[in-house]
């Protein structure tokens, strides 16, 4: 791998900003433009600019195949979990209000849950995506 | 004439939706090449993207998100929709790339005259 | 937190219909082991009609809708499910069948598929059955769409894990029609939104029939049905949208054929038909438009021209899938009478086809089980080492037919009548007709697996396992049985026929 010199370090000092980027995004989402979908998109921008730059096996030690694998589903997981802990709670599927004893409240954990279900399966999606198109055909 | 000139200028966003629609559809249809067919394939699905956006706009209004300084809002509802139309894009172009790869590798090629020539009877 | 019991989980039965499978899918994404994930599938598919029969009765019993608000946000706000006689049954069929096929899936699967891939197998197959059972519980137009490409997406995948590498040509070719057909849907139902702004169906119902005075919205209604009826056609294959599905059926492994033949075209056709009568039947007379028209003569060409395609075909599962072809062309003939009768029979062939459809590919499945091949050169004189196995074929062989005493005739029948109550004799005639030709091409198969000397293949074949042959033949003793008994078919479809046909003007 060639060595580019002002590439790596510009990209070194840009990521963790792409990261606070994606997390203002997505913290910003419930009462503002933004959400976990397109903070997934944004994070997982971070793990492909990382691996064009410093290489696909680098990008991997950062974020594992097996536990991206993992987030696609994960992220399914906890928005319909969310979904059905309501239900035990005693309300409709994704209906918030059980899960506080204020309205406002149980409608900000409900879909402060959902955005990190959404996230978490954006993120995972789009660098699997990545990883099984650039790798095929390689090895 | 002028009556036509505004007609078309009021409703350019229709327009360009029909063109995107049957130029998408027009490449699905006449291409060869599989990747050349899903990019008309996400043309036609963008088409769809611009149907639903239009009429969502609200003369004077803003983005919705609520502030004081605005009562008049554009309608959000379309924007919902066709972020889930657009996931559903993003799904299936991933999964016809995929498969186009694997037809490249079980073919060796990815036109779709010679993959017929290669092998008759999946026609 | 209140208790598990059936007074509390009855009120979210809807819902879970679908989070059921969709929380089973997951699951076996996690646990990449094929027995643990069909352990999974299997639990939950068997649950699934236990809850779906128990809407069933529901509903029978008290007649009105189950309303399922989600978020508790009361329509049109929200997204609500909606159960009447007509879901209720289709939902039915559709656990059902995807209940009894899977004790056959542990063996089929893994012979066909390979060890890291099976547990992503069920998790498509789980996928898709969550994708079809929430077309026909939703009552919002949008949330169709979604279960719609969830169903057709795990589709694809699952066609591609055939073993052959037509396979992956044919999930691509099913891929490009089947987005084309969705895309055209969400036009329609884009063009619907702007004319009344709901997309919840009563509501859109109650709203077009104000909306459609105006003669600007008249049009763009129209277009709207126009775009609806080609999408949903795409996907149900109706006659000449239907090139994707013999190699579809034919290339994709044997379960997910069985699967899809019992279950895919059926979710589609509920969708057109909830969309044509409860919709748009509420606000335009449908008789002015030619709908009835177009579909009655694509229904009698699909019928024809399939079945001759069925019968020169030398690939069996090729076969059965023109057969298809042609049995839904029944199907939209029922449809396209619009009367009581005609639906009746409509309705009971989505069940009766789904049951005998899915034995006839179930045998072959066994079959292919046992030689790995499903081509008549290597199929000849497979019964007389597979009786059992063939057996069942030959008797939901007998049912598509349309022989008496079968479950083919009581659809058919009703179909007659409701041509005759028509005034259109020629098209009983039609019927009869084309039945003929299945006569043939079911005849063709039969004569090659039982009478001609046995293939190098076939000469070697056992008997298929017990747990291939359980879900078999309950599938073609249910063919039998519902030629005699017709409460559980005919009655639930009569009364499904008549709310349809109770919305429309």
């Amino acid at each position: 791998m060639r060595l580019d010199l002002i590439l790596r370090v510009g990209a070194k000092l840009i990521l963790p900003f792409i990261l606070l980027f994606a997390l203002y995004v997505q913290f910003h989402g419930d009462y503002g433009p933004g959400g976990g979908f397109q903070a997934g998109v944004i994070s997982a921008g971070m793990v492909i600019l990382y691996a064009i730059i410093f290489g696909i096996r680098a990008a991997k030690q950062v974020a594992p195949p097996r536990v991206v694998e993992m987030m696609v589903p994960g992220g399914v997981l906890i928005y319909a979990g969310t979904g059905a802990y309501t239900m035990l709670l005693g309300g409709n599927f994704l209906e918030y209000t059980p899960l506080a004893h204020d309205f406002l409240h149980a409608h900000e954990w409900g879909i402060f849950s959902v955005e990190i279900g959404v996230l978490v399966t954006v993120c995972g999606t789009m660098i699997a995506m990545f990883y099984a198109f650039a790798e095929r055909g390689r090895s | 004439m002028k009556e036509a000139i505004l007609e078309f200028a009021q409703h350019y966003n229709y327009f360009i939706t029909i063109f995107l629609m049957i130029s998408g559809l027009f490449i699905v249809i006449a291409r060869g090449n599989l990747i050349k067919k899903l990019i008309g394939l996400s043309l036609f699905q963008t088409s769809v993207y611009l149907l639903y956006l239009t009429p969502a706009k609200i003369h004077n209004g803003t983005a919705p998100i609520y502030d004081y300084a605005y009562d008049t809002y554009s309608n959000p509802l379309p924007h919902v929709l066709m972020l889930t139309a657009i996931v559903v894009g993003v799904a299936t172009l991933a999964l016809g790339l995929a498969l186009v790869v694997r037809i490249k590798e079980a073919y060796g090629t990815i036109e779709e005259d010679e993959i017929f020539s290669k092998d008759p009877e999946a026609e | 937190m209140s208790s598990l019991s059936w007074g509390t989980i009855e009120p979210h039965l809807p819902i879970l219909l679908v989070i059921l499978p969709l929380f089973g899918s997951l699951l076996t994404t996690f646990l990449r082991k094929g027995i643990l994930a069909w352990l999974i599938a299997l639990a939950v598919t068997l649950v699934l009609p236990v809850f779906s029969i128990a809407l069933l009765m529901k509903v029978m019993e008290t007649g009105q809708p189950i309303v399922y608000q989600i978020g508790n946000w009361p329509a049109p706000v929200g997204i609500v499910y909606k159960v009447d006689q007509l879901s209720a049954y289709v939902l039915t069929v559709i656990s059902l069948i995807g209940a009894v096929i899977m004790p056959f899936a542990r063996r089929s699967v893994a012979a066909e598929i390979q060890e890291p891939a099976q547990s992503w197998y069920y998790t498509m197959y789980l996928l898709c059955l969550c994708g079809l059972l929430g077309i026909v519980i939703t009552g919002d137009a949008f949330n169709a769409f979604v279960f719609l490409e969830i169903s057709s997406l795990a589709t694809y995948v699952l066609i591609a894990m055939g073993r052959h590498r037509r396979a992956l040509l044919a999930a691509y070719q099913y891929l490009i029609m089947g987005t084309i057909g969705a895309t055209m849907y969400i036009i329609g139902i884009g063009l619907l939104y702007v004319v009344t702004g709901t997309l919840n169906f009563d509501d859109l119902a109650d709203r077009l029939r104000l909306a459609i005075a105006d003669p600007g919205y008249r049009n763009a209604v129209i277009t709207a049905l126009g775009f609806i009826f080609v999408g949903v056609s795409l996907k149900l294959a109706l006659f000449p949208m239907h090139v994707w599905l013999p190699n579809a059926y034919a290339y994709a492994p044997s379960l997910a054929t069985a699967f899809l033949a019992g279950t895919a075209t059926k979710a589609a056709i509920y969708l057109l038909l909830r969309l044509i009568f409860s919709v748009f039947g509420v606000a335009l007379t449908i008789d002015n438009l030619p709908i009835p028209q177009i579909l009655l003569v694509l229904s009698i060409a699909a019928m024809f021209i399939a079945s001759f395609s069925a019968v020169f075909e030398e690939n069996a599962k090729r076969m059965l899938a023109y057969s298809s072809v042609a049995q839904v062309g029944y199907i939209m003939l029922g449809v396209a009478l619009i009367n009581q009768a005609g639906l009746t029979g409509a309705l009971a062939h989505i069940a009766n086809h789904a049951i005998m459809k899915t034995a006839l590919f179930l045998a072959l499945g066994a079959v292919f089980y046992r030689i790995g091949s499903v081509m008549y050169s290597d199929m000849a004189g497979i019964g007389r080492k597979m009786p059992l196995t063939m057996g069942a074929f030959a008797v939901a062989g007998i049912g598509l037919m349309g022989t008496p005493g079968t479950a083919g005739f009581i659809s058919k029948w009703y179909l007659g009548i409701g041509a005759i109550d028509a005034g259109m004799y020629s098209v009983v005639f039609l019927i009869v007709a084309s039945s003929l030709i299945s006569v043939i091409y079911i005849g063709r198969i039969t004569e090659v697996v039982w009478f001609r000397e046995p293939s190098e293949a076939a000469k070697t074949a056992k008997e298929a396992p017990l747990s291939m042959l359980i879900p078999l033949w309950i599938l073609a003793l249910a063919t039998l049985y519902l030629g005699f008994d017709t409460r559980a078919t005919v009655d639930v479809a009569a009364k499904a026929a008549e709310v349809l046909l109770g919305g429309i003007r």
